[in-house]
């Protein structure tokens, strides 16, 4: 420690020629090239700059060799720090993983009232036994469910139409809460419903047992009541009431929305934006249909290709950005997902955009009928006739088996974006995941074709679009930080103005 | 303000650190902490059980069985609960003033570092035994402290002096916060961290310089190699065990320019950091030295400045700004400018006769009379 002067900048200065960490590229533009590191920093390098990088021949005393220094693209004289910090990185990536299955699905009853076009698997029958869980197998499935290691637990109510079997939903609620409470886990409920048939000792019970509301609402009534229809025609009418009635006794932020986009609904981007807004929704879930269930045989009259709807995703975009320069705080959820694997270093834990896959590690679904299936695209399989993702069944395999078996554990191979032709060398990656499901269903394999897969197709189309708009507009950038940290943009917008 | 002062001692065999009593305190079993501060013409009636007496006259002939300190000057401002040391030369100090919230313990004046701009240099002597002063010093403070600074030197150097520290200013003054100034290097050493952690402090902060995202630039600014690579593991094993703490960025010519990567840096790779501190440069110690190659005018890199406090507050970290005077500042980063200089350091020019904002603005350090920003001017009522 005895020193009395000090050392010159050069003496300071790798004393080693730099190598490269793990990092995957593309041409972003013509002029530049976008590099993105295993825990998705990215940085925009010159052509010139990108060439020199790879060849080795970048000046250290350049801007451009720091940037990637202090990104960990590149080390020199020590890897220390850069390695523990992308080790801490990955780890925080990756943290979903760790309590394996979070989300469980119960399809209590498969009936529905309505029978919309683009529906994957519901029935207009009055056949209760046919359709409806029972108590027994609602049982059984709830036993397999906490046998889960999840410490949170999350339980969401789908069909068919959830309430036209509201005891079984009961039963569910009350066995969850108090199985949570001996095993000291925490668990949170949703239902998937229309709230066509809410009633009102219905809405108390939800709000008793802080109970999520998770309904449809696919735009304007012209859309919402072509796209979904039954008896009397009048689903808008009811969706909108009831959202009303449900926000007065649950609170507002009690209730969300999903929309699903048929061929009608892509030319009106706006309006059903607009609709959401007017509604009092602050976020919107801008959906393809599934290629799924009934969905796949009226395609003709509800389908369109990738292509159009990423073009109706982006232009639905580009004015949602719009309403919130203006101030009003309105979030599009798909974009949100991206944006926080893409502005920050945590977790997301949405289960179909995953590597390996959510399916299975993920979420699991409870059938009706006491199968167990790795995902809801799984169980839409299933009623097209093809059980391949069947897991078991509640009442004749055991968790180990559905759980820890072959199906699970091929899934789970079969879906890692890290290894995945197309994927392993994408600069996207770190942003995106995989869906062995997906694959399957429209591919005829779990690994999949990238260059011609819809799933590839939208992913690395949004992506892009979001970096490229995030990185040319700081007022987006602002709207999107505020959406990720679920923030008010009245405070981000015109940052540092005085 | 001084804060030390040299007196004629009289009795003295060994330096004693004890509490003001501006008044004579009339039970005698409670003076065994105090030093009266006495400026009579005459000697005090009862002196018997205080540690000193300090006295700004020259007390001729006053004969009291206890050490005499006089002549002692312009230690006006010290009141009752102050804390003083007083050394057997007649040097007394003080150590802590009860109505200041920036008070301090000196841990240590060596150090692993020796950074450009250190504004408290090293030295290399052995000051470990003097621990045990800490410990009485810790004894003496008022519990009700709000807030108390542990700096250095390196406060860390010495793992069982520091931890024992941490240990007694929890079990003595377990309201107050403590706020460590340390490199955290030595953290990333086995256990360091943990043991840390493991004494579970209410209230503990870590203030930790990172001064660029390039590991060879911060080597060069705090003239140790392989420094950035600890700070780096020390801060991660510290976040590993929920040791809070705060990144401190010191702006000058050598780390103003890249100060929009390194924000980005603490966004990706350390957002677990309770605050982040973006200081201005105090004219002291080694920067005196090393001013041709540290200087820069603020007004100078307030676009760098605007780009990495925007950057810190988008991804939602706490961020302040410290030792910027707001008209040098860009107006929209006026929200995050703290007052921040020492009561005893902040002085103003007279370029800021007149100014509506001094008041929330933090001035100087004493020491930037001879250098600051050519662009100081008064706000007016507009």
């Amino acid at each position: 420690m005895t020193r009395n002067h000090f050392e010159n900048k050069d003496f300071y200065k790798p004393d080693e020629p730099y190598r490269l960490l793990p990092f995957r590229f593309l041409q972003f533009d013509p002029d530049r090239v976008l590099v993105v590191n295993e825990v998705g920093e990215r940085l925009f390098l010159k052509n010139e700059d990108f060439r020199a990088l790879t060849t080795h021949q970048l000046r250290q005393d350049s801007e451009s060799y720091r940037d990637l220094r202090g990104k960990h693209f590149i080390f020199d004289s020590s890897v220390k720090a850069s390695l523990s910090l992308l080790a801490a990185k990955y780890r925080t990536k990756k943290a979903h993983l760790a309590g394996f299955t979070k989300l469980h699905i119960f399809v209590v009853s498969l009936r529905c009232e309505h029978s919309c076009h683009y529906c994957q698997v519901s029935r207009v029958s009055q056949d209760r036994t046919r359709y409806d869980m029972s108590s027994e197998t609602a049982a059984r499935a709830l036993d397999i469910v906490f046998r889960s290691p999840s410490q949170q637990i999350k339980i969401e109510f789908q069909g068919g139409e959830p309430l036209l079997n509201f005891d079984r939903v009961r039963q569910v609620v009350e066995a969850a809460e108090s199985k949570s409470k001996l095993l000291g886990k925490s668990v949170e409920f949703v239902v998937a419903t229309n709230l066509a048939l809410v009633d009102d000792s219905m809405l108390s019970y939800f709000r008793d047992h802080k109970v999520l509301i998770s309904t449809s609402l696919d735009g304007p009534e012209f859309i919402h009541n072509a796209n979904r229809p039954r008896p009397g025609n009048n689903s808008y009418q009811t969706t909108i009431q009831n959202i009303r009635r449900t926000r007065e006794v649950l609170g507002a932020d009690q209730v969300a929305a999903l929309m699903t986009a048929t061929r009608l609904s892509l030319k009106y981007p706006c309006e059903i934006v607009d609709e959401y807004v007017q509604q009092g929704f602050r976020s919107i879930f801008l959906r393809a249909i599934s290629p799924y269930g009934f969905a796949l045989r009226t395609s003709v009259s509800t389908g369109y290709s990738m292509e159009e709807f990423l073009r109706f995703y982006r232009d639905a975009l580009d004015y949602i950005i719009k309403i919130n320069r203006a101030g009003t705080t309105f979030v599009e959820l798909y974009a949100q997902l991206l944006l926080t694997r893409i502005l920050t270093p945590f977790a997301t834990g949405y289960v179909d955009l995953q590597s390996p896959a959510g399916a299975g590690i993920g979420v699991a679904v409870y059938n009706y009928d006491g199968d167990v299936y790795a995902s809801d695209e799984s169980r839409m399989l299933a009623e097209m006739g093809d059980k391949t993702f069947r897991l078991g069944n509640v009442h004749s395999d055991s968790y180990d088996h559905m759980f820890g078996g072959a199906l699970i554990r091929s899934m789970v191979a079969s879906s890692c974006v890290e290894s995945l032709p197309g994927c392993a060398e994408c600069a996207f990656q770190p942003f995106c995941g995989a869906d062995p499901v997906f694959n399957y269903a429209t591919q005829g394999d779990m690994v999949g074709h990238r260059p011609t897969s819809d799933f590839h197709e939208k992913n690395f189309f949004i992506i892009k679009y979001l970096i490229s708009i995030l990185e040319s507009d700081p007022d987006v950038r602002r709207i999107f930080w505020a959406w990720v940290r679920n923030v008010p943009v009245n405070g981000l917008l015109r940052w540092g103005a005085a | 303000m001084i804060l030390h002062s040299l007196g004629n001692v009289r009795g003295l065999k060994s330096a004693v650190i004890g509490k003001i009593a501006t008044s004579p305190e009339q039970r005698e079993e409670l003076r065994k902490d105090l030093v009266l501060l006495w400026n009579g013409n005459h000697p005090p009636e009862d002196s018997r059980g205080y540690l000193a007496v300090l006295s700004s006259n020259a007390t001729p002939g006053w004969e009291l069985n206890i050490p005499i300190v006089s002549s002692v000057s312009g230690l006006d401002y010290l009141s009752d609960g102050d804390i003083v040391r007083v050394a057997i030369d007649g040097f007394v100090r003080t150590l802590y003033r009860r109505n200041s919230p920036h008070n301090f313990i000196l841990m240590t004046e060596q150090c692993n570092s020796y950074c450009l701009m250190c504004s408290q240099p090293p030295k290399k002597t052995d000051d470990r035994a003097r621990t045990h002063e800490h410990f009485r010093l810790i004894d003496l403070i008022d519990p009700s402290t709000k807030e108390l600074g542990i700096t250095g030197g390196e406060p860390t150097l010495s793992r069982d002096n520091f931890l024992s520290l941490i240990r007694h200013c929890k079990k003595k003054l377990p309201c107050t916060s403590l706020h460590v100034l340390t490199n955290g290097r030595l953290f990333s050493r086995d256990g360091y961290a943990q043991e840390l952690a493991g004494i579970a402090h209410p209230d503990i902060m870590l203030g930790i310089p990172l001064y660029s995202d390039v590991d060879s630039e911060h080597n060069y600014v705090v003239q140790a190699r392989g420094a950035f690579d600890e700070t780096i593991l020390g801060l991660l094993e510290l976040a590993k065990c929920s040791v809070p703490v705060e990144i401190r960025v010191v702006i000058h010519k050598q780390t103003y320019q890249r100060l929009p990567q390194l924000a980005e840096f603490i966004v990706r790779n350390l957002p677990f950091a309770s605050h982040v501190a973006l200081m201005g440069l105090e004219i002291t110690g080694f920067v005196r030295a090393n001013m041709e190659t540290l200087w820069i005018d603020p007004f100078d890199y307030q676009n760098e400045l605007r780009t990495a406090t925007e950057i810190l507050d988008l991804a939602g970290l706490n961020v302040s700004i410290y030792n910027h005077q707001l008209c040098v500042m860009d107006p929209g980063l006026r929200r995050f400018a703290r007052k921040s200089i020492s009561d005893w350091k902040n002085v103003y020019l007279k370029e800021c006769t007149g100014c509506i904002l001094s008041e929330e603005c933090g001035g100087f350090f004493q020491s930037a009379l001879c250098t600051h920003s050519s662009h100081i001017k008064p706000f007016h009522v507009a």
